[in-house]
């Protein structure tokens, strides 16, 4: 088999560099307009000093984490220690690899098109579930290794959290599979054609609805960031972290939300599509590349303003409304998500209306049954038992 | 030397040194971490035998799930205290070895001559069965097998695993009730 | 690339995980070196469907890994439970059913 250089190893580099500068200066973005939108969000300035508009706010942070003394403490279990912010940050970058931001472009001299998208594997879905599953190991290890009581609860509540939400974010994806008979992302996204009309987020509402909150809490961010509640834990998993290392956390959490937006993106509200204007100059020219992956890129930054938006107006969920909402509001949601798109694509030959329809209307049943439940079960308990019920380390008492 | 020997050496040696780890750590939870060096490197083994729907599963089931568990029940129990009592000594650490090595030896002199004279255990067996089979074994083949040929297998898994989900309920209950 | 290497490899696997179950009093390393000795199975199953060009063997694969899930659950639900009780989980220690 010949090897053509060209195009089987340079334009491949040239793709993950580019897509993983992308990311990080990215994450430098978010750093920005988190803390520009938070200030806006409390009628404050925010940081404005460093350039115009605080630009340069994200680099001057990062001199500064860089400069900071690296300090391990002496109680800390060191390999773990130090290992842990690389086993949060490496899954966090390397999910991007699946997600397509366009179609195909030809370019003149070259022989095949090429795919806007760094690997189109055929179990695109599954390969992104499996990476966003060790996400976890990064906060676990970190929290365990720092040998810190407020680190270990925020490890276990994290792992807890993990565990129960990654559920919903595996079944609420089934109904999108089914209708596009596929796992690969880059089919998902074509599948779903130009119009908003035709996007998965309207024929599988309520799948996207619990699929964005389980990714909220995969992210660990406010209203789930119970594993590092200032209030109650310190900081949780990195309390005991500083300098660099702290600040690898910081940008894993932010990719996570990048990341996460594309995804959402890719699967729910039509990838790189937006009403024909992806094939302006004609369909797999350069131009019609670029446009596409400016839209993939704008949803994505609109995603991106909402997850900020929501971390400075919800509350933070106790432990026990944490568990009751992942496992029996979401959980039966997605799963109800599942029956309903499969019954209703035999019964009505795959007509995406109904099937739209009948998700919106069968969430609405399985909530309104489980929050009668719910009430009637609260009646006869009181709220104080129901915290404790729910508690992550009960009966460890009996232990100690 | 093709390139997918190179990798399954790569892959081998490392599931090899994982799973060495694992019986030699004192601490579990380098054990633990051992176990999911190895479980990455099988997921790696899979796709290089082409089963890309079971590699995914391996990370997402064992990687993902199991491991996880093990993780939140070693640092539940702060088991770092207790790694002292870890392993046998002296005579009886010797004769476990050593049965272990003559078992290895039956399992690669079966592995060896089992398939010699069939088909399935030639040296290229592998190549002409692929090239046999029209298409690669792909995810909706399993889907298919899965719903129709082992429909019943399929239907007792999700007794096993309800019965599972029952049983550490009433694991846990019981020791609520008798705690209050 | 043939099967015996695949196979040869399952066996070390599995040599390793029963070599680990002997040794090792700590239950839940134990319990680890079963899961280990489950996957060396895994191993062997993939190789041999591939060799045989059908999938039979990837199913089989994910019904062990079902069956591994649902013991996984159970049994560290009794090991945390034996350890609220006995507050050890050395499996020498753990002999209350012997007779």
């Amino acid at each position: 088999m010949e090897i053509n250089i060209l195009e089987q190893i340079t334009i491949p580099i040239i793709k993950i560099l580019f897509i993983a500068h992308l990311l990080i200066i990215g994450v430098m973005a978010m750093i920005w307009s988190e803390r520009r939108v938070s200030g806006w969000i409390q009628d404050r300035l925010g940081p404005n000093r460093v350039g115009p508009q605080g630009l340069l706010q994200p680099i001057a942070d990062g001199i500064k984490f860089l400069f900071k003394e690296d300090l391990i403490p002496n109680h800390v279990d060191k390999p773990l220690y130090v290992l842990a912010p690389a086993m949060l940050l490496v899954p966090a970058m390397i999910t991007i690899a699946v997600v397509p931001f366009g179609g195909d472009i030809t370019i003149t001299g070259l022989d095949d098109p090429i795919s806007l998208q760094i690997a189109d594997i055929n179990v695109g879905i599954l390969y992104i579930l499996a990476i966003a599953s060790l996400g976890v190991y990064g906060v676990v290890i970190g929290a365990w290794a720092s040998n810190n009581k407020y680190s270990l609860l925020g490890g276990l509540r994290s792992s807890a959290q993990m565990i129960s939400y990654e559920l919903t974010l595996g079944l609420a994806i089934i109904g999108v599979l089914m209708l596009s008979e596929s796992l690969s992302l880059r089919t998902i996204a074509e599948e779903q054609g130009s119009n908003m009309w035709e996007w998965n987020f309207l024929i599988h509402f309520p799948a996207f609805l619990a699929f964005t909150t389980a990714m909220f809490a995969e992210t660990n961010r406010l209203p789930f960031d119970l594993a590092e509640a200032e209030q109650e834990l310190v900081a949780g998993y990195h309390t005991e972290y500083s300098s660099m290392k702290f600040a690898i956390f910081f940008m894993a959490e932010y990719m996570n939300m990048i990341v996460g937006s594309a995804v959402v993106v890719t699967l729910f509200l039509g990838g790189w599509h937006f009403f024909g204007l992806e094939n302006i100059g004609g369909e797999g020219s350069i131009l019609s590349g670029i446009i596409s992956f400016a839209i993939f890129f704008i949803k994505t930054g609109i995603f991106l303003f909402i997850f900020i938006w929501v971390r400075w107006t919800l509350p933070r969920f106790r432990y026990d409304q944490l568990m009751n909402f992942g496992w029996k509001f979401l959980l039966p949601v997605a799963l109800t998500s599942i029956v309903v798109t499969g019954t209703l694509w035999v019964v009505t030959n795959g007509n995406r209306l109904w099937i739209g329809i009948g998700n919106v209307v069968a969430a609405f049943i399985v909530v309104a049954v489980v929050a009668g439940m719910l009430a009637l079960d609260n009646n006869s308990k009181s709220s104080t038992q129901a915290i404790l019920d729910a508690a992550p380390l009960r009966g460890l008492d009996a232990v100690e | 030397m093709t390139a997918e020997m190179i990798l399954f050496f790569i892959f081998g040696a490392v599931s090899l040194i994982g799973a060495i780890s694992v019986i030699s750590f004192r601490h579990p939870i380098y054990s633990a971490l051992s176990l999911i060096v190895t479980f990455f490197s099988q997921a790696g083994l899979f796709v290089l035998l082409g089963a890309h729907f079971v590699a995914a599963v391996q990370v997402i089931v064992y990687a993902g799930a199991i491991m996880v568990l093990f993780l939140f029940v070693i640092m539940l129990l702060n088991l770092g205290t207790l790694s002292a009592q870890g392993a046998l000594t002296g005579k009886l650490k010797g004769v476990a070895v050593v049965l272990g090595i003559l078992l290895a030896a039956q399992g690669i002199f079966i592995a060896v001559n089992a398939f010699t004279d069939t088909e399935v255990g030639s040296a290229d067996a592998m190549e002409r069965a692929t090239a046999r089979v029209t298409n690669p074994i792909e995810t909706s083949d399993i889907g298919e097998l899965l719903f129709t040929e082992y429909l019943l297998p399929f239907e007792v898994t999700s007794l096993i695993l309800l019965a599972a989900l029952i049983g550490v309920i009433v694991l846990v209950k019981r020791d609520n009730q008798t705690e209050s | 690339m043939s099967l015996e290497y695949y196979l040869i490899l399952s066996a070390l696997l599995f040599t390793i995980g029963v070599i680990g179950v002997l040794i090792r009093r700590n239950a839940i390393i134990i319990f680890m070196c079963i899961e280990l000795m489950l996957n060396a199975a895994n191993l062997a199953f993939v190789a041999i469907s591939r060799s045989l060009g059908d999938a039979d063997g990837q199913l089989f694969v994910f019904f062990v890994m079902a069956v591994a899930a649902a013991e996984v659950a159970i049994g560290l639900a009794i090991i945390v439970s034996v350890f609220k009780h006995r507050e050890t989980i050395n499996v020498d220690e753990v002999n209350s059913l012997k007779g």
